[in-house]
């Protein structure tokens, strides 16, 4: 049994670099895990770390039990799951008529110069306007309660979500278009038979994008007025200087998105196989 | 008749002026013929095919299908694009299914059929496949099984082997050949090469470049059903010969090659 050569493991080492650094290539699953599971760790360990050190007062940065235990307490007192909830339900109201409302109209944008030459300039204007801008507007039209915060979201998100869906529109292939127009087709069945099929999977992406945005405007929303919300939660918690309750809800804001994020990839997977490469 | 045009001209206008692509095209197919169309890049092939399809409309001339002006596209002209055009979200079957769907055919029927037309182009075993696990050859395949598939009077196709190499290219020609003996269709082919245009057609229309006029016609007097093989007899070559002298511009038109039949002299037969 001789030992390894050290040229052996230097050759080994090289190899594993050409695996990492390899431009546009996938990686071994094993390897992605790996990595994957450091980017979650790293960042965790290093606010252990320095909430622990001592140089940070706890009422800044609270340490990461501190926060659980507070994320606890929260879920105790029934408040997580009711402002989860709240939160959820204005985020998938705002969303849902956002969607509902810019998919025809992307759509019929990408088909007709027509349209898209009536509707563009308005749209490229009005998603230029800060969606927080409008809550002032927002509650003197629609008072205080839900109206105004489903209504932010929408605003914030629609015009988006149409000029995206508008682009993803006019990448359908112009001979598929016109196979369908020699087989007999007529411009209602290529609209939806051809144009809206093909452009699913990327709906269903820049409705997960989008999402993020939905996420950002309801804990504006709540911050400013509201019974319940993880927005809400976060402002009371700093009225009383509760640093670890701010810090719980922020996680649990980071893995509601993280997860929404991944159903949406889940489901493109599955739905829209034929879409994705290899 | 099936398929005349009469004294087609086709303009594009463009920022930099107007485009003459097509000057007074005279042609005709009969009902189960088989024709090409070769002609330099540029000489207005396409658009010819487009013009037929119904996808672009005329600056002037006439051009008919049985007797009927062509206003539009429809079923009655089945395309196969150079470029692949399947639905990437159907399989196979659904693909050439989908123009029969488009008319409205019942499920049942419209299953029959495509299975019927997915056998003639031997791919009836991968009818649950999707066009993205095929190759070239196989895609085109099936774009000509679903242009047939609604059962067209004519079937255009712009170069549909164009994209392919030459092995494939000549089990295609050769498919070809004996789908167009299975289903007696009329077939308009556009190339521009033109040892294909002798091995496929039956009559072969020359088109000249700048603006694209019908130069010559050739009639192909080679049997129906032709291999490979066919391409070492002399006939075959000499009808190669002649085409390639007419597009070059040299028109030596000698004793031992074919003469062609100017469609000037053929439009004062009739
Ligand atoms: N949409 C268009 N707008 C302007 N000019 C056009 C258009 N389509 C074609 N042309 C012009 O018409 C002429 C004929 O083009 P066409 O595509 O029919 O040629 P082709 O014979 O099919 O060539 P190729 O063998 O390269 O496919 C060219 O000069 C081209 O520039
Ligand atoms: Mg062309």
């Amino acid at each position: 049994m001789s030992p390894t050569p050290p040229a052996l493991s230097k050759l080994q080492a090289r190899q594993r670099d050409r695996v990492f650094w390899r431009l546009a290539e996938d990686i071994p699953q094993p390897l992605t895990w790996k990595l994957m599971v450091i980017s979650a760790v790293v960042p965790l360990l290093l606010w252990w770390l320095l909430a622990s050190s001592g140089w940070i007062s706890d009422k800044f940065l609270p340490s990461p039990p501190d926060v659980l235990a507070a994320m606890g307490d929260l879920w105790e007192r029934g408040l997580l799951v009711q402002d989860t909830r709240a939160s959820i339900v204005r985020v998938t109201l705002g969303f849902v008529l956002a969607a509902v409302v810019a998919t025809p109209i992307g759509i019929l944008m990408a088909a007709f110069a027509s349209i898209r030459a009536l509707l563009e300039p308005a749209i490229g204007i009005l998603r230029y306007m800060p969606a927080p801008a409008f809550v002032p507007l927002l509650i003197i039209y629609l008072g205080i309660d839900e109206a105004p915060k489903i209504a932010l979201i929408f605003i914030g998100t629609v015009f988006f979500n149409t000029l995206m869906i508008m682009d993803a529109g006019k990448f359908v292939p112009k001979a598929l278009i016109e196979a369908t127009y020699t087989l007999g087709g007529s411009r209602w069945q290529i609209l939806r038979q051809v144009i809206w099929p093909y452009i699913i999977p990327n709906v269903l992406d820049i409705f997960r994008v989008n999402m993020a945005a939905s996420w950002n405007l309801v804990v504006v929303a709540e911050l400013i007025a509201a019974s319940e919300g993880l927005g809400k939660r976060i402002e009371l918690a700093r009225k009383f200087l509760n640093t670890d309750e701010i810090f719980a809800c922020l996680i649990v804001l980071g893995l509601i998105g993280f997860s929404i994020d991944m159903s949406f990839r889940v489901l493109i997977r599955k739905t829209c196989a034929w879409s994705l490469d290899s | 008749m099936s398929l005349v045009i009469s004294q087609l001209c086709k303009c594009y206008s463009t920022s930099s002026g107007s485009i003459e692509a097509l000057r007074d095209i005279n042609l005709h197919a009969e009902p189960g013929e088989f024709i090409c169309v070769v002609g330099a890049s540029g000489s207005g092939k396409s658009t010819l095919l487009r013009l037929i399809a119904g996808l672009e409309m005329p600056t002037s001339g006439e051009l008919d299908l049985n007797g009927r002006a062509i206003v539009g596209p429809g079923a009655d002209r089945g395309m196969v694009f150079q470029s692949y055009t399947l639905y990437p979200w159907m399989t196979l079957q659904k693909n050439v299914e989908f123009g029969l769907r488009l008319q409205g055919v019942n499920s049942k029927e419209r299953r029959d059929r495509a299975s019927y037309y997915l056998d003639i182009v031997g791919l009836a075993s991968f009818a649950r496949a999707y066009p993205k696990e095929l190759s070239g050859g196989m895609k085109q395949r099936v774009a000509i099984a679903r242009a047939l598939a609604t059962q067209p009077e004519v079937l255009l196709m712009d170069e549909p082997f164009g994209a392919l190499d030459v092995q494939t290219r000549e089990m295609m020609q050769e498919f070809l050949l004996e789908v167009w003996r299975r289903t007696n269709c009329t077939i308009l082919t556009i190339t521009h090469d033109v040892r294909e245009a002798v091995f496929l057609a039956q009559r072969i229309y020359v088109l000249s470049a700048h603006p694209g006029t019908i130069d010559c016609e050739f009639q192909i007097d080679l049997p129906r059903d032709r291999t490979v093989l066919i391409e070492r007899e002399p006939q075959f070559q000499s009808y190669v010969a002649a085409i390639q002298d007419r597009l070059r511009g040299l028109s030596k038109t000698t004793e031992t090659s074919p003469m062609p039949t100017t469609s000037k002299a053929k439009a004062d037969a009739h």
